[in-house]
């Protein structure tokens, strides 16, 4: 009778040979549909909804001007009075203009028509201050904005 | 001789030095795209310059007040009305002779705007008003236009307007530019966007 030899059966260890290769595709597809964040957010940012909206593409030829309540954790220093942020610190009124300007001057000369204004602003902020920088971008002649929103159903807005 | 056989690089870290650039990359990205209502604001103006006459019934007052309450023509209203109400309102082409409007469909209403080129969208807020309100408002009145420009659009090109524009900004759009451009334009021509805004100062 023919003897069986005790065959011990072991699972074959999956390769991982591959996986360099799935990791190496997703971080492909990261790298190419990544845009870093420009600004640190320094106020709330929430942002209102609107379904008219149109894409704002050049990324180069935006200014960002942010608006809302500082942070939690500026609070105690900046109060909860709705604050305007420029690049990474905050600004008053006046500084509009100066940042307009310093914008425009670090832009070629050719893209300086088509420079947008892109106003982020927090959906509980009052009016008074949005028709204030919007005074400032009048005197600095940047007459293109876009009230940049999330998009959705307006009525989202007034809940 | 024993063969002797090159050591294969070990790859096995491989993975490891991708994890971190993935991880990396994943922290920092940001997916959105920006997008939101583009408008342009009115160039300053002196002081002396009068404002030219207009005539009220060419004029469609909205109004938002502190308490964010909606007002149209002084009376309340509520949002999910006022798109209706200002294509109503545009639309109405109540004009006579040289003024008369042919495109409109309205009810021509005498007591109303004359023709969509007269009438002007008056927005007034205060200085309370919260902004998530504001753009509410904002974006139905340039639905109202969005609604009529696509329609005159689809009446005269077989397409309405929003997707004129898409062409025109798309690279691989294979009609003539120089066409669609001028017909934008003429649709725009037939119904612009005249929205007066103004803060009311307390």
């Amino acid at each position: 009778m023919a003897k069986f030899k005790k065959r011990k059966t072991e699972m074959p260890a999956i390769s991982t040979a591959s996986l360099p290769d799935i990791v190496f595709m997703l971080l492909f597809f990261f790298m190419v549909a990544t845009t870093m964040r420009e600004d640190t957010l320094l106020v709330e940012n929430t942002l209102p909804y609107a379904d008219q909206v149109e894409k704002l593409d050049k990324k180069d030829l935006v200014m960002y001007i942010y608006a809302g309540k500082p942070s939690q954790r500026y609070q105690a220093s900046m109060g909860t009075e709705a604050r305007i942020q420029l690049n990474d610190n905050f600004a008053s009124l006046n500084d509009i203009q100066q940042f307009i300007f310093a914008e425009r001057e670090s832009k070629r000369e050719e893209l300086i028509p088509f420079l947008t204004t892109s106003l982020k602003v927090d959906e509980e902020t009052r009016m008074g201050l949005v028709s204030d920088i919007k005074l400032e971008l009048r005197k600095a002649e940047a007459l293109k904005i876009n009230y940049t929103t999330r998009t959705g159903d307006a009525s989202q807005n007034l809940d | 001789m024993a063969k002797r056989e090159t050591p294969e690089v070990n790859a096995g870290s491989m993975a490891d030095i991708a994890f971190l650039l993935l991880i990396f990359f994943l922290v920092t990205t940001t997916m959105e795209n920006d997008s939101g209502i583009s408008r342009k604001l009115p160039p300053m103006q002196d002081q002396e310059v009068e404002p030219p006459i207009l005539k009220e019934k060419n004029v469609f007052q909205v109004m938002v007040n502190r308490n964010d309450d909606l007002l149209v023509e002084d009376e309340l209203m509520d949002l999910s009305d006022l798109r209706q109400a200002a294509v109503d309102f545009l639309d109405n082409g109540g004009g006579v002779g040289p003024e008369a409007c042919d495109y409109c469909q309205g009810a021509r209403d005498p007591a109303s705007s004359d023709n969509p080129d007269k009438a002007v969208i008056m927005l007034v807020n205060d200085r309370n008003t919260s902004y998530g309100t504001y753009i509410a408002v904002q974006n139905e009145l340039v639905a109202a236009y969005n609604q009529l420009r696509n329609r005159t659009a689809m009446e005269l090109y077989g397409k309405t307007f929003t997707r004129m524009e898409a062409d025109y900004n798309d690279v691989n759009y294979t009609g003539d530019k120089e066409l669609l451009e001028e017909q934008i334009q003429r649709v725009r021509d037939m119904w612009p966007q005249k929205l007066s805004e103004a803060d009311r100062a307390n």
